[in-house]
């Protein structure tokens, strides 16, 4: 306070009083984010916290109160990007915060409503679709994981455990929002309609489909689908999505790009590029982490040190949520949310989704060589998405035990005949070697290809006699 | 010097110079028909965006300084004043962010232009141009198609050291899915830019920054809006019976004139300039070796596995019992590009190591060093 008082002589600091209003109501118009509650502070000569204080009280140090006191408020700089405040007080901006950002959640671990929630839900014809959706997802990883260990399958990935995230973002967004995926993500291509004989096809690779054998399993692409082919670089989808987005909103299209990403993607260089891009160019770009805590054998503790992801958003001036991906409920809601801020705002949103990876990362990996089995299982059983959205849809009276046991029989049956005929269909044709590689195949590709034929023809018994010419 | 282009720097007052220099063109021409106007590589450039942006609402420049600094080398100037910010986008520095917006926005179905201030920085890019733009097309059987165009010097320029002069050619040359294209003249420059834009394929437009201010004739059929060259088609610069020389980009210049140089001394020289690096021009180059039946392939970029390496594969193959001598590869060196002027220009070709090459397959009877 003696402070105060000597600054307060101070004849120019008065002429160069700037009053701004930036106080406790200003934090309360950003009511929607996810700023967790700003701490009291006094404001006892009228004069208010800065800016730079106002964003700083989310990650004060403990116990700090009384904002206004420590900066002058008067003094100021229209700096590029707003005016800072200053201050004499040296405080550096705590790398953590004592408490995280919370999760968003509508059911409790058993799939009970947590009591005086309001919330946008699905209507019954949804979300018994969403639940099947669910049990079509799990169904399929499941057969064709073992396919792969069979040998009849080179490669597989399950999205087991994040069957929520899948299916709920699937029925929350419009099938006119184009998908970036990472390639956990199945369950959106499975929600709008892509069938168990395309997705066999493309694992397969064989003739029929839309794949043309051309990529490895789980790869899935399809143009009338609005999804984008699946591409293994890590997170090159992110500022891909932006150029999308940019796209869109050129042609004025009531649309988003919808880029996924995990936990490690978040630290490629194009997580970075894309969300900064995208922030700038004020690109509806929804982009949807699934933090699943692991990426491969790398822990969340080896992959960042930040409060997750969602802290991240803020960083890039991105509007930004974090929801229980194990709660299809939740997700639903806070994605219809999000991508309704993307359409009409136009600027892009960051959702964190909370899950674990209960699988392997893939056929490759054996994820009990770095993880305890007992991890495992914990996750496997409590605040299992499925079970948890079950008993909301049963509660619902929307779903019923006998329903369920049919449809596992009828799924399952149709997975395993998926997979039956597409063992056997014929693997692409020779001259889908050579297409595609650009627009209009070039003359040396047709004289290669002429070329190989003249060879096959002439040496068959060198060349395996499944591959039609 | 590139640090402080690096910077970006408000440019206020822009015009569409290029737009007038072109009008200017037309008038004149409107004139006198038989009057060789001349154009410089750079404007070549500007005026091939510029009609290109005017004729499609889709194609759309993107890089770093492009907009209000018109350009780090001022190829872009004007166009953000003429067609706005939207279509005329500054980046952040990220060539992987911006690379990556670009194929997106492709995969969408807009033409993205993207400027690299030199393909040495394309490499942080990289993945997006061979990973996503290269091969979208083929994995995705021909549902994601890139029409987008990655431009920008290429090569040594003068004194800048090794991460600016690297000759990408050969490396996007390697990747099936792209189109790889090294105009050299005004001409090349209108023709083969215009083309890129208008391709479906993914297109690395390799330019030269020395060659950006030097003058060459245009005819009225070039500074034609809708000139086009086709892409994958080399250009015979001189014809000559002794000797094929092949060479792109900046050294077309050099072996014109060591060509000159070996006429005085009595040797015909063909100068092949190739224009496009991917698709080779290989009917063309074994065309020219079956009549001269001796080769000598110039390129600034390092030897091994350059494109020299792959016209002596492509000569070796197609037209072996026609050469009367060894293929000659005038390369740069086996070196990262030194600073020093005296030691950078013993790391690039000169005009002399083309002439002592030329002669070299003209007398040779026995195996030399090889070195220029």
């Amino acid at each position: 306070m003696g402070s105060w008082l000597a600054r307060s002589r101070n004849i120019q600091y008065l002429l160069k009083r700037n009053i701004c209003f930036f106080d406790k109501t200003h934090s309360l118009l950003h009511a929607n984010s996810s700023y967790k509650t700003l701490p009291p502070y006094e404001t006892p000569h009228g004069f208010c916290a800065s800016v730079l204080s106002f964003r700083r009280s989310e990650s004060t140090m403990a116990g700090k109160q009384a904002q206004a006191d420590d900066d002058d408020g008067n003094q100021s700089i229209e700096f590029p990007g707003g005016r800072v405040g200053f201050t004499t007080e040296m405080d550096f901006i705590s790398e953590v915060t004592d408490k995280r950002v919370p999760c968003y959640r509508l059911l409790d671990d058993d799939g009970f409503l947590i009591s005086g929630t309001t919330f946008e839900q699905p209507d019954r014809e949804t979300a018994a679709r969403m639940y099947e959706s669910m049990l079509s997802l799990q169904i399929m990883d499941t057969i064709f994981y073992e396919a792969q260990r069979q040998g009849r399958l080179s490669f597989y990935l399950t999205s087991t455990g994040e069957e929520a995230i899948n299916i709920a973002t699937a029925a929350a967004l419009s099938p006119d929002d184009i998908i970036l995926p990472q390639y956990r993500e199945p369950g959106i291509l499975l929600w709008r309609g892509f069938s168990m004989e395309e997705f066999a096809s493309q694992c397969f690779g064989t003739k029929d489909g839309r794949g043309k054998g051309r990529q490895m399993p789980v790869h899935y692409g399809s143009n009338s689908h609005n999804f984008f082919t699946v591409s293994s670089p890590i997170a090159t989808q992110l500022p891909q999505a932006a150029g999308v987005a940019y796209s869109l909103k050129m042609d004025g299209k009531e649309a988003c790009a919808v880029a996924f990403t995990g936990d490690g993607g978040t630290s490629e260089g194009d997580f970075h590029a894309g969300m900064n891009f995208a922030a700038v160019m004020e690109a509806p770009v929804l982009f949807i982490c699934r933090n699943n805590g692991w990426a491969i054998s790398t822990p969340i503790s080896q992959q960042f040190r930040s409060d997750g992801v969602v802290v991240k958003g803020q960083a890039y001036g991105i509007r930004s949520i974090r929801v229980d991906g194990n709660d299809a409920l939740a997700v639903y809601s806070a994605i219809r949310a999000a991508r309704e801020m993307v359409v009409r705002e136009q600027k892009p949103v960051l959702v964190e989704a909370l899950t674990y990876r209960v699988g392997h990362h893939s056929t490759s990996d054996d994820s009990t060589k770095y993880r305890s089995v007992s991890e495992i299982e914990q996750w496997r059983s409590t605040g299992n998405p499925m079970t948890r959205f079950r008993n909301w849809v049963l509660a619902n009276g929307w779903w019923t035990d006998e329903h369920e046991t049919e449809l596992r029989g009828t799924i399952r049956k149709q997975v395993l005949k998926a997979i039956q005929v597409a063992e056997k269909t014929h693997k692409p044709p020779l001259e889908d070697l050579f297409s595609d590689v650009y627009d209009k195949t070039p003359s040396n590709l047709q004289e290669q290809e002429k070329s190989l034929r003249e060879t096959i023809n002439k040496y068959k018994q060198d060349f395996p006699a499944d591959v039609p010419l | 010097m590139l640090g402080v282009l690096r910077r970006k720097v408000a440019c206020q007052g822009a015009h569409a110079w290029g737009l007038e220099q072109g009008l200017r063109v037309i008038a004149s021409r409107a004139l006198s028909s038989s009057a060789k106007e001349t154009m410089t590589v750079r404007d070549a450039l500007n005026s091939a965006l510029d009609e290109e942006m005017s004729a499609d609402p889709k194609v759309f420049v993107m890089g770093e300084e492009v907009g209000e600094y018109q350009g780090a080398y001022k190829i872009t100037k004007g166009l953000l004043n003429k067609y706005g910010p939207e279509r005329v986008l500054d980046t952040p520095i990220t060539e992987a962010g911006f690379a990556g917006i670009g194929v997106g926005a492709a995969y969408y179905g807009l033409k993205p232009v993207i400027e690299f201030m030199t393909f040495n920085f394309s490499m942080q890019a990289i993945d997006h141009i061979i990973n996503s733009a290269a091969k979208s097309n083929y994995m995705s059987s021909g549902q994601i198609s890139v029409p987008i165009v990655f431009r920008g010097p290429n090569g040594a320029a003068a004194g800048v050291g090794a991460q600016h002069s690297q000759c990408y050619a050969a490396w996007f040359g390697a990747c099936p899915g792209l189109k790889v294209l090294t105009p050299y003249s005004s001409e090349d420059a209108r023709g083969l830019l215009k083309a890129a834009i208008r391709d479906p394929d993914p297109v690395v437009f390799l330019e030269n920054e020395l060659l950006y201010g030097e003058s060459f004739p245009v005819s009225a059929e070039v500074l034609d809006s809708s000139f086009c060259l086709p892409i994958g088609k080399a250009k015979i610069e001189r014809e000559g019976k002794d000797v094929t020389i092949t060479a792109f980009s900046k050294m077309v210049g050099y072996a014109l004139q060591a060509a000159d140089i070996l006429a005085k001394e009595g040797f015909s020289a063909e100068v092949i300039n190739l224009r496009s690096i991917r698709p080779l021009d290989r009917a063309a180059i074994n065309a020219s070796v079956r009549k001269t039946n001796r080769l000598v392939t110039v390129e600034e970029g390092f030897p091994q596995h350059g494109v020299g390496a792959e016209i002596c594969a492509s000569v070796l193959e197609d037209s072996f019992e026609y050469l009367d001598a060894a293929v000659e590869r005038i390369s740069g060196a086996d070196v990262p590009m030194p600073y020093a002027a005296n030691l950078e220009r013993m790391a690039v070709p000169q005009v002399e190591d083309i002439v002592r090459a030329a002669k070299r397959t003209c007398y040779r009877s026995t195996a030399l060093a090889a070195t220029a």
